[in-house]
This record gives structure tokens, C-alpha cells and sequence, in this order.
């Protein structure tokens, strides 16, 4: 052990390797790593954001896939329901018309009805005067007679 | 081996103890050549490569290289941040120095020292060079001391003149004046006592990490068998060293964090 001036020159040497690390070493390393870190950061954050949005944006698809479905099932509803609706009114309008028209038929074979009778009634009233007349073998006066006509005839 | 001396086992050794000494006029101003130019050598090279590296770093995706350096700088950096709760803008530089230029220091042992020192004997015509800088007590010491000023540097920087001084005196038993020299007393053992351990823990697990390979060395002595023998138990020893030497810079490194560290702390 013999201490001699290489002491110096080796503190001297550590100094100036000191220096030199500090320097030109260690800063410019430290600053590409801590950089790095930053980005890596920045990219974990990103993709936390992105996964975020992901979720978001499936969640508002859902939604909108649910409100479309319950649209067009209310639109099938109301279809149906309309469809019904129409079919009974088509019911109710061909009843309707049928039953008018059975009942036009009714009143128009009434009417003929009453019709024939009227005219029978008359041509029997007439039978029956031209029967009086050529039984009595004289001319009855229809407008003296009309009222026992009519009693005749309103009793056919 | 490449001795021109009478080859005994002292002879052996001591040749390989000595170092490369350019005599000044005192024997203080001797310098070891051998101790300062491989250390020299070692960390332009070191830190060259760290440099270079650092040059053409990118925050994007690393290379290989750089992702290697990157994880010597934070492992390094969580040391420190783990020991020290500051500004690492100087530490962490500083033990990131002291790690690595003492474990490349310490790497040299690995280097097998007869082939070494034929090597600097016939390519470079050195007749004594020792390979392993930490296996000198300067080098050790010179970083065991430049931290130690470092500390009082930091000291007075964060307490001020007077706090530094207030604390040589009032700590850590207590500001009675009575208990003054007591305080100062034992302050002074540690300031002692912190750049010996600091600088001789390492000088001698590394200085005897050498001893043993020169004494694995000798069997070369008893003929082709020992040569052998000797070989593997330099080997088995060599795997061993691998740890000590980067044990040994660990620990230097960690010391100087926990010093410096220290010295930003109040009583």
C-alpha cells in the first residue's frame, strides 16, 4: 500500500468520467426514456378512451336496434289493426247494402203486390159492375155507385 | 512465468505486484503508469460506448443496444431513487459512473495473468504492469475520497456553513456544550471511517481475488498435472470472481448513493 500521486490522477480521471456522464450520458437517455413513458402513457390512455367509446357507441347501437324493433312491431300492429279494421268495415258496409236491398225488394214486391191488388181489385169492381149490369140489364152509374164499389172492393 | 528473475514462488508473485511506477522526485509524486492508463483506457471506453449509444437514442422503439443501456440507467436510477428522495439529476449520474467504470476496473481480473503478462512483456515491451486498477489502493481510494468530498460538498450546500458545523458539534448527542467534544469526536471517526471502509472494502476483496489467482498460478510450478489442476481451480475461481466483481461495484455504488444521501439529511 503505498499511497503516491496516481491518487490525484485517478481522482482527477473519476471527476472528468463524472462529468462526461452527467453531461452527455445520462440526460439525453433520460429524457428518450421518459419520453417513452409519455407516449406509452398516451397509448394506454388512448386506448382506455378508445374502449371507452367502443362501449358508448355498442350501447347507442343497441339502442337504436331496440327503438327500430319496437317501431316496425307497432307498425305491424297498426297495420294489422287498420287491416282489421277495414275488413269490418267492408263487412259492415256489405251487410248494410244487402240488408237496404233486401228491404228496396220488400217494398218493391209489396208495392207490385199492392200494386196487383189495386189493379185486381179495380178489374174485379169492374167484373163485378159489368156482372150487376147485365144482371139489372141496365146502366148502373159508376159515380152514383162508386161508394158500394168501393166497399166491394175493399172487402176483396 | 515471463520473469527475468529466478522463478520462485515470491518471485512470481511479486512480479505481479508491482506495478508500472514512474518514480517522481518524492516517492510521493511516483505514478503507477499501469493503474492510471488502464483505468483511463476503461472508461473512455466505457463511456464512449455509453455516449455513443446515447447519441443515436431514440424515444421510439429501442435496439438491442439501446434497450441494454437503457436498463443499466434504470437500474441504476431506481437505486437511487429507492435510497435517495431528491434531485437525482447529479446522483444518479454519479452512481451510474461509479458502478460502472468500477465494475469494467474489477473485469480485469478476469483477464488470465501470465497471458497478460507475457502479452505486455513481448507485444509491448512492459516488464511490470498490473491489469487490475481497483487492485490499486490509490484508485480506490481516489473514488472512496472524491465521494467523501462530494458529501461535505452536499453537506454544506444543503445546512450551510453553519448548519455543517452545527452538526460536527451538536450531533448526534445532543447541543449541550458539555457533550461538544463528544459529538465532535465522534463525528470525526465517521468521516474517517466512511471513505477507509468505502475504498478498502473493495481494494481488498479485489487485491485478494488477484492474490488467489496468482497462488492457483504456482501449480503451474509442479508440472503438467498441477498446470492442469491449477487451470480448473482458476476457472471454478474465475466463475466465482464474477460475482465478487459485480458484488463489490454494487456495493460501491450503493455507498456512495447512501453517503451523498446522508449528507442531505438533517439531525
Amino acid at each position: 500500500m503505498n499511497i503516491n500521486f496516481t491518487l490525484i490522477s485517478q481522482a482527477v480521471s473519476f471527476a472528468i468520467f463524472i462529468w462526461f456522464t452527467a453531461r452527455f450520458v445520462w440526460p439525453p437517455l433520460m429524457k428518450a426514456v421518459e419520453e417513452r413513458q409519455k407516449k406509452i402513457a398516451d397509448g394506454l390512455a388512448a386506448a382506455d378512451q378508445g374502449q371507452q367509446q367502443l362501449a358508448q357507441s355498442q350501447s347507442r347501437a343497441q339502442e337504436v336496434l331496440h327503438g327500430a324493433k319496437q317501431q316496425s312491431q307497432e307498425l305491424v300492429a297498426n297495420a294489422q289493426k287498420r287491416a282489421d279494421e277495414m275488413i269490418e268495415q267492408a263487412r259492415a258496409t256489405a251487410k248494410v247494402e244487402g240488408e237496404r236491398q233486401i228491404a228496396s225488394a220488400h217494398a218493391t214486391i209489396a208495392q207490385e203486390i199492392q200494386q196487383a191488388r189495386e189493379t185486381l181489385r179495380g178489374q174485379v169492381a169492374a167484373l163485378a159492375l159489368a156482372g150487376a149490369e147485365q144482371v139489372l140489364m141496365r146502366e148502373v152509374d159508376a159515380e152514383k155507385h162508386r161508394e158500394v164499389l168501393e166497399k166491394l172492393g175493399a172487402r176483396l | 512465468m515471463a520473469t527475468g528473475h529466478e522463478l520462485t514462488p515470491t518471485g512470481y508473485i511479486q512480479h505481479h505486484l508491482t506495478f508500472n511506477a514512474q518514480a517522481g522526485e518524492t516517492p510521493f509524486w511516483t505514478w503507477h503508469m499501469d493503474t492510471i492508463v488502464t483505468s483511463v483506457i476503461l472508461g473512455v471506453l466505457t463511456f464512449g460506448f455509453l455516449a455513443w449509444v446515447v447519441s443515436g437514442a431514440t424515444a421510439g422503439v429501442p435496439g438491442k443496444r439501446q434497450a441494454f443501456v437503457e436498463l443499466l440507467i434504470e437500474f441504476v436510477n431506481d437505486q437511487a431513487k429507492s435510497i435517495f428522495h431528491g434531485d437525482l439529476r447529479f446522483i444518479a449520474p454519479l452512481a451510474l459512473t461509479v458502478f460502472v467504470w468500477v465494475f469494467f476496473m474489477n473485469a480485469m481480473d478476469f483477464l488470465p495473468i501470465d497471458i497478460m503478462a507475457l502479452f505486455y512483456k513481448n507485444a509491448l515491451g512492459l516488464e511490470y504492469w498490473r491489469s487490475v486498477p481497483t487492485a490499486d489502493v490509490n484508485t480506490t481510494f481516489a473514488l472512496a475520497l472524491t465521494v467523501w468530498f462530494l458529501m461535505i460538498f452536499f453537506a454544506i450546500k444543503v445546512k450551510g456553513v453553519r448548519g455543517f458545523i452545527h452538526e460536527l458539534f451538536c450531533a448526534p448527542f445532543g447541543g449541550n456544550p458539555l457533550l461538544w467534544p463528544f459529538n465532535f469526536m465522534f463525528n470525526l471517526v465517521e468521516y474517517v471511517s466512511k471513505p477507509l471502509s468505502h475504498s478498502l472494502r473493495l481494494y481488498g476483496n479485489i487485491y485478494a481475488g488477484e492474490i488467489i489467482f496468482m497462488l492457483l498460478g504456482l501449480w503451474a510450478a509442479t508440472g503438467v498435472a498441477g498446470t492442469i489442476f491449477g487451470g480448473i481451480l482458476s476457472a471454478g475461481w474465475a466463475i466465482f470472481h464474477i460475482l465478487i466483481v459485480g458484488l463489490q461495484a454494487f456495493i460501491f455504488m450503493m455507498l456512495t448513493i447512501v453517503y451523498i444521501a446522508m449528507a442531505h439529511e438533517g439531525h
